[in-house]
């Protein structure tokens, strides 16, 4: 799909990954969070070989594809509360409640998950990664979906987390226009 | 995880075994000599059968919204999950399936050791149905007509289990003593707790990418 391919990312950088559709985004994506294994060439974090590393590498990482990630029958807190577990954070019920106000979510964390729009299951996986508090996020279209209200809080965000020494690597046909942080852009053809 | 809140999954797993093992009496005959004999072997196959049903939504539903990709990158071991899913499936396809039998077996007209026996072999048997089970499921994930596939893969792997389980409660019913086969029943969870977690684990994995 492609080759040639060669870039570091460190804290405070952010990447934005662009091209048109079937060039590899996805893949690219995939790789880094060592979901698929690269026909060639290595992933390193920390100069050591993430398949290597294995979970260790994953506790550094946040991963958000196409789907979501959201049991239908779990109501929003308790998705919260669940994928923040299994990544070894313990939010408590109150926080989670604070986190989905902070994400337009008021009023629906009791809803099972499954009576939520398109957009705010989107606005919910995004309460989720922000919960998991890791280094290096690894967002994939994180923009569909959204209003324009979303978007901007997606932005301040992104922003936030690479000002705090975070990494993030974004596929996206949008543009994203973030002021803070330093960008690369991998542009990838067919 | 929370299988509990699909309830009807639950109930149709019991529902099929109670009937599957209900038609025998009624289709063959009423003798008591006759039922008692084929009864292990009734029981048997429908646990097999009734277990089998729910393999298919095992991690299905987990690929289809992402959850099982997002369960691949947690920093908790991918054995230790899978063990847990397994765990939860167990509780609410197998458990159901002991709980039952004693009544089951009452129709057969088994005396009350025999349905202890019955109840322990299944006891034994049925978590390595869904430890085994879990392999197929993981295996034939994201394929069309996985349910068909997984039970070819699987069915062969189940004869061990079925074998001892139904010759357990056959000696029980002969009057022979039973722990032998129980031993060996207990030895084939012991094997398959520690390998198919890890086997599953695998095949997970080559599903995803």
């Amino acid at each position: 799909m492609f080759s040639d391919l060669n870039f570091s990312v460190k804290p405070g950088q952010w990447i934005q990954v662009t091209g048109p559709n079937g060039c590899g985004k996805t893949s690219l994506l995939r790789m880094i969070c060592g979901l698929l294994e690269p026909v060639a060439g290595t992933i390193r974090w920390r100069g050591e070989d993430i398949r290597a590393l294995g979970e260790e590498y994953h506790a550094n990482l946040t991963y958000l594809g196409h789907h979501n990630g959201i049991k239908d029958e779990l109501t929003s807190i308790e998705n919260l509360r669940c994928s923040s577990g299994l990544s070894g954070v313990d939010v408590s019920r109150d926080a989670a409640v604070q986190i989905l106000r902070d994400m337009g979510l008021e009023g629906r964390e009791h809803l099972p998950a499954r009576l939520l729009s398109q957009g705010q299951r989107r606005r919910l996986a995004l309460a989720t990664v922000r919960v998991a508090g890791s280094v290096l996020w690894v967002l994939d279209e994180v923009l569909t979906s959204l209003d324009q209200a979303a978007v901007a809080l997606t932005r301040s965000l992104i922003t936030e987390h690479v000002e705090h020494d975070g990494i993030a690597i974004v596929a996206t046909h949008q543009d994203l226009d973030l002021s803070a942080g330093n960008l690369q852009r991998i542009e990838l053809s067919l | 995880m929370l299988a509990w809140r699909r309830r009807a999954d639950v109930l149709s797993t019991m529902f099929f075994f109670v009937i599957v093992v209900s038609l025998f009496p009624l289709s063959i005959s009423p003798e008591p000599q006759l039922l008692r004999s084929i009864a292990p072997g009734v029981v048997w196959v429908a646990a097999l059968l009734a277990s089998m049903l729910s393999l298919g939504r095992l991690f299905a539903n987990d690929y289809a919204d992402g959850t099982l990709e997002q369960m691949l990158l947690t920093p908790q071991p991918l054995y230790l999950i899978v063990l847990g899913k397994i765990l939860a499936q167990w509780l609410v396809s197998g458990v159901p399936l002991i709980l039952v039998a004693p009544i089951l077996g009452v129709q057969f007209g088994l005396s009350r050791e025999s349905l202890l026996v019955l109840m322990l072999s299944l006891l034994l048997g049925t978590p390595v149905l869904s430890l085994i089970g879990s392999i197929g499921a993981a295996l034939t994930l994201g394929l069309r007509g996985s349910g068909v596939l997984i039970a070819l893969l699987v069915l062969p792997l189940y004869i061990p289990v079925l074998i001892f389980g139904a010759l357990a409660v056959d000696a029980s019913i002969g009057g022979l003593p039973t722990q032998s086969h129980l031993s060996l029943l207990g030895a084939i969870l012991v094997l398959s707790l520690v390998f198919a977690p890890w086997a599953t684990s695998a095949a997970l994995r080559i599903s995803i990418e």
